[in-house]
């Protein structure tokens, strides 16, 4: 075979290899497995359960000020719904989500202004999120009480603790025939785990499905015509196909 | 009005008359047959042959989506980030707009490299071919500026850092450096001046530059005619009309076969921009979902994808190679003063040879880096003349050339998938032998090219 | 040629150009740094009385982060045991305020001040204070990590050898105004 001929068979695998090749860094802080989450963005109750926590638990600090409120109304919600249940810090449905705290309070409490949150799913990807919003554990050495096992020394607490519970990380030697184990850095390789000192209101099942569904939403919320475009991309290569 | 001519259409009829008024004053039916039914181009033009139409149906995407962005961007750095997802969000079928031309610009330069290769392939750029290759080199350059402008925009974290790091490479040439980068930024950092002017030169400086280069490159090449797989120059056999024996109308046979390649083209693209529009964070880079922040750099800083190969290059060259390169530009120096005859000519080489390695260790390495990035572009525009094989196609050429042009383009891949990686020493090693093999399929050319066993080259071109 | 045709050419030439370098001038003029760019240049003042030992902070200047760290004891004896791994330990290149040319490159050993820009290509490195810390390469002495090309900064910000960056972080020009205020972009006068 020619080269002409192998390289213009390599067209194609090599611009499906790009598909699966390693995907360039997101901005990690700490080299941590990250956990797996099933994104699912046809599911609205998911997505309307996830849309409360946001709401309740997130829109204090971080802003969503890219998003409209009524945005929300794709989620299957009617507009009192929205207004009842989900908008606290105005009064016009079509305002941006923004946050009621000033960003010069927020320097002064955590360090940083709380980022905005609109699209942090698209730089950080799903299963971050999942997994960082999962690895709080008590660190009384930092400034919150809160350590994260994703993004060490985050400058934000774990304002989920009373759903998922208190824990703490403790660190063991690993042992092997009775003797410590190096961790070929002059060190000792030690096993890491994490104990519930307390337990939230909610199971630990619970806890990771109100998680998955606040994902799940942040997805949604980075690109929220993302569902529409597959769709559309289908319907379009369907049609061209017949 | 032009010379006294036999109308070309019926005068009979309305429409004919209209145009035979036209001709008259404008040379429509002229170009039109010169141009196209009447361009005469191998009738054996094959797959590689897609790209060149392709490219100027990329321009076309590029440019009619680049004028309804303008529509709804801002370029002001407090706002620009956020006008960006308002067109996402909240301008209708902006997303699709905008993600055609964010893919679009990927497959623009799928396209352009694909097409380039076409000419290492078949010796396109060879005589008499050498200007549309030089007007070709001028465009990839444009097509890098436009790409470099264009990034700054979004006013993510890529964007703002991507442009800090390459105007600062400017900030490395010795003695007017660092005016010249402020210069580039209209300030001492990338701030709201800088993407202001990106934008101006992205959105017309740039583009004006392209569509005439593109004009001046289509020209050139109807003036010599298209090269072909065999490197045959089909001028060479006419009939009594001057109608090459071994041409074929451009129209209607390769309109025909380029709207084919258009159609499959589109398909992938629609399948990309409907799908997959990030392409794993190749197309659209997760920390460009960040907006610019001038206190904080990301973790890792890469390129996008097209740039890679050239930034590999950037990263490579460090203090610890620097003896390796002047034995190499020592050896090169040797070789070319045994090849050349006249002796001022021996003298020049020797004494450039020695100022460039004497600059290998009086200046930094940043100075090389940003040099051999400069010059792995360049090098392009002298392959007319760094060819020396009697064949022009590798249908011709013997096992040297193959093996070379395999080995550059395994070279080409990997500096370019280790752009987009973050640096460790095993991978700066490996990016430093894919350097020498870069540079080395250009600079040992005119060896081993003449070296090379050669096939004859049949007078007509057949399948 | 007649030559009277042949200079007015020539004649017509060299004017022209001369015109047109002349009109390209306020273009390529209009570039470089605007007034208001040039007034956000303009010094700031920075209190360090609240900086605690082994603190960084940092003051925003002419766009740049610029450093000030108050250095403990043990830091500044840290320092000395990695001399001679750096590329310029003692600070000889003449592209710094000469107050910098010293060991600790300050004019108080304790408080360090620098522009918070690796000097490779722009990027801010991060801090990697804790001297052994099990990310940074073995013998740690704390200092600084770009991540951009991994080039390492000790508690000086002096390069280590055989670094992507070519120098050591860049000390603006700054001046105590008192004990504990720091005015950056601006030098004691005649200094």
């Amino acid at each position: 075979m020619t080269i002409e001929k192998i390289t213009r068979a390599l067209c194609v695998p090599l611009a499906l290899a790009a598909l699966v090749l390693p995907a360039p860094a997101r901005g990690a802080e700490a080299d941590v497995k990250l956990e797996r989450v099933e994104i699912d963005l046809a599911d609205l109750p998911s997505l309307q359960s996830g849309a409360r926590t946001y709401v309740n638990l997130c829109l204090g600090c971080h802003a969503a000020g890219l998003v409209r409120y009524n945005t929300l109304l794709q989620l299957g919600l009617t507009e009192q719904q929205v207004k009842d249940n989900l908008m606290f810090t105005t009064d016009k449905i079509g305002d941006y989500m923004r946050t009621a705290m000033q960003p010069a309070d927020a320097r002064e409490w955590f360090g940083v202004a709380p980022p905005d949150l609109s699209v942090a799913a698209r730089s950080r990807g799903a299963d971050w999120l999942y997994t960082y919003l999962r690895g709080f554990y008590r660190d009384p050495a930092t400034l919150t009480g809160w350590n994260n096992t994703v993004f060490p020394n985050v400058g934000m607490p774990n304002v989920m603790w009373h759903l998922q519970g208190e824990r703490i990380r403790k660190e063991e030697p690993v042992m092997r025939d009775g003797k410590e184990v190096g961790d070929g850095h002059g060190g000792v390789l030690k096993k890491v785990s994490f104990e519930t000192v307390r337990p939230g209101t909610q199971t630990q099942d619970e806890f990771e499905r109100t998680v998955r569904d606040l994902v799940n939403f942040m997805v949604w919320m980075g690109e929220p015509v993302q569902l529409k475009r597959k769709q559309l991309g289908l319907s379009c290569s369907s049609r061209s196909a017949s | 009005m032009a010379e006294a001519r036999a109308p070309a259409y019926d005068s009979s009829s309305w429409f004919g008359r209209t145009l035979n008024w036209i001709d008259d004053r404008f040379p429509m039916t002229v170009l039109w047959k010169t141009q196209v039914a009447e361009y005469y181009a191998p009738k054996t033009m094959n797959f590689w042959y897609f790209f060149g139409s392709l490219a100027l149906l990329a321009l076309v995407i590029q440019i009619v989506t680049g004028i309804f962005l303008t529509m709804h961007y801002k370029p002001d750095a407090s706002i620009a980030f956020a006008s960006v997802e308002y067109i996402m969000r909240e301008v209708p079928w902006g997303w699709l707009i905008r993600y055609m031309h964010s893919t679009g610009a990927s497959a623009f330069f799928i396209v352009v490299y694909l097409h380039m290769f076409r000419a290492l392939l078949y010796g396109s750029y060879r005589k008499p071919r050498e200007l549309t290759w030089i007007f070709g080199c001028l465009i990839f350059l444009a097509l890098m500026a436009e790409a470099f402008f264009g990034y700054l925009l979004p006013w993510g974290q890529m964007s703002y850092w991507g442009a800090q790091v390459i105007v600062n490479l400017f900030g490395a040439i010795p003695f007017i450096g660092e005016d010249l980068a402020i210069w580039i930024r209209g300030d001492y950092v990338i701030s709201d001046a800088t993407l202001n002017r990106f934008f101006a030169m992205h959105v017309i400086a740039i583009p004006l530059v392209l569509v005439g280069l593109i004009l001046a490159h289509l020209i050139a090449l109807h003036e010599t005619g298209s090269n072909n797989p065999q490197g045959i120059e089909i001028k060479k056999h006419k009939d009594a009309n001057g109608v090459p024996l071994d041409g074929i109308p451009f129209h209607p046979y390769y309109t025909v076969k380029d709207i084919f390649g258009a159609m499959v083209f589109l398909l992938v693209f629609a399948i990309i921009m409907f799908f997959a529009p990030e392409m794993g964070g190749y197309f659209l880079e997760y920390n460009n979902f960040i907006p610019a922040d001038p206190l904080k750099t990301p973790p890792h800083i890469a390129p996008v994808w097209y740039f890679t190969p050239y930034y590999s290059i950037l990263r490579a060259t460090t203090d610890s190679i620097m003896p390796v390169m002047a034995v190499a530009v020592a050896a090169l120096a040797v070789m070319t003063i045994l090849r050349v005859r006249s002796a001022r000519w021996k003298g020049a080489v020797a004494l450039g040879a020695l100022v460039v390695i004497a600059g290998f260790f009086a200046l930094d390495a940043k100075v090389w880096g940003v040099v051999l990035m400069g010059a792995s572009v360049l090098v392009f525009f002298a392959m007319p003349w760094l060819d020396q094989a009697p064949v022009k196609s590798i249908r011709y050429r013997g096992p040297l050339y193959k093996t070379a042009l395999t080995l550059f383009v395994v070279a080409f891949v990997v500096l370019g998938y280790l752009g987009v990686l973050a640096p460790t020493p095993g991978r700066t090693l490996v990016a430093q032998v894919g350097m020498f093999v870069y540079f080395a399929f250009f600079l040992l050319m005119p060896w081993y090219s003449r070296w090379d066993s050669h096939k004859p080259v049949p007078e007509r071109v057949s399948k | 040629m007649n030559a009277t045709r042949r200079n007015l050419i020539i004649g017509t030439c060299v004017a022209g150009g001369a015109a047109a370098a002349v009109a390209a001038w306020p273009f390529l003029e209009s570039w470089s740094p605007s007034e208001r760019a040039k007034a956000a240049g303009a010094p700031v003042e920075a209190d360090v009385s609240r900086l605690g030992p082994g603190q960084l902070m940092i003051v925003e200047w002419r766009g740049k982060p610029v450093w000030i760290i108050r250095r403990t004891k043990a830091m500044l004896d840290d320092m000395a045991k990695v001399r001679d791994q750096l590329l310029d330990p003692e600070s000889r290149r003449p592209n710094q305020p000469p107050y910098a040319a010293n060991e600790t490159r300050s004019i108080n050993p304790e408080l360090l001040v620098v522009v918070g820009i690796c000097t490779h290509l722009g990027c801010s490195p991060t801090d990697k204070f804790a001297a052994g810390d099990p990310t940074m390469p073995a013998g740690w002495q704390g200092g600084f990590l770009c991540p951009c090309h991994g080039s390492l900064f000790d508690l000086a910000g002096r390069v280590y050898k055989n670094m992507p960056a070519p120098d050591n972080l860049i000390v603006p020009p700054h001046r105590f105004a008192s004990g504990t205020t720091v005015v950056i972009g601006e030098d004691t006068k005649g200094a």
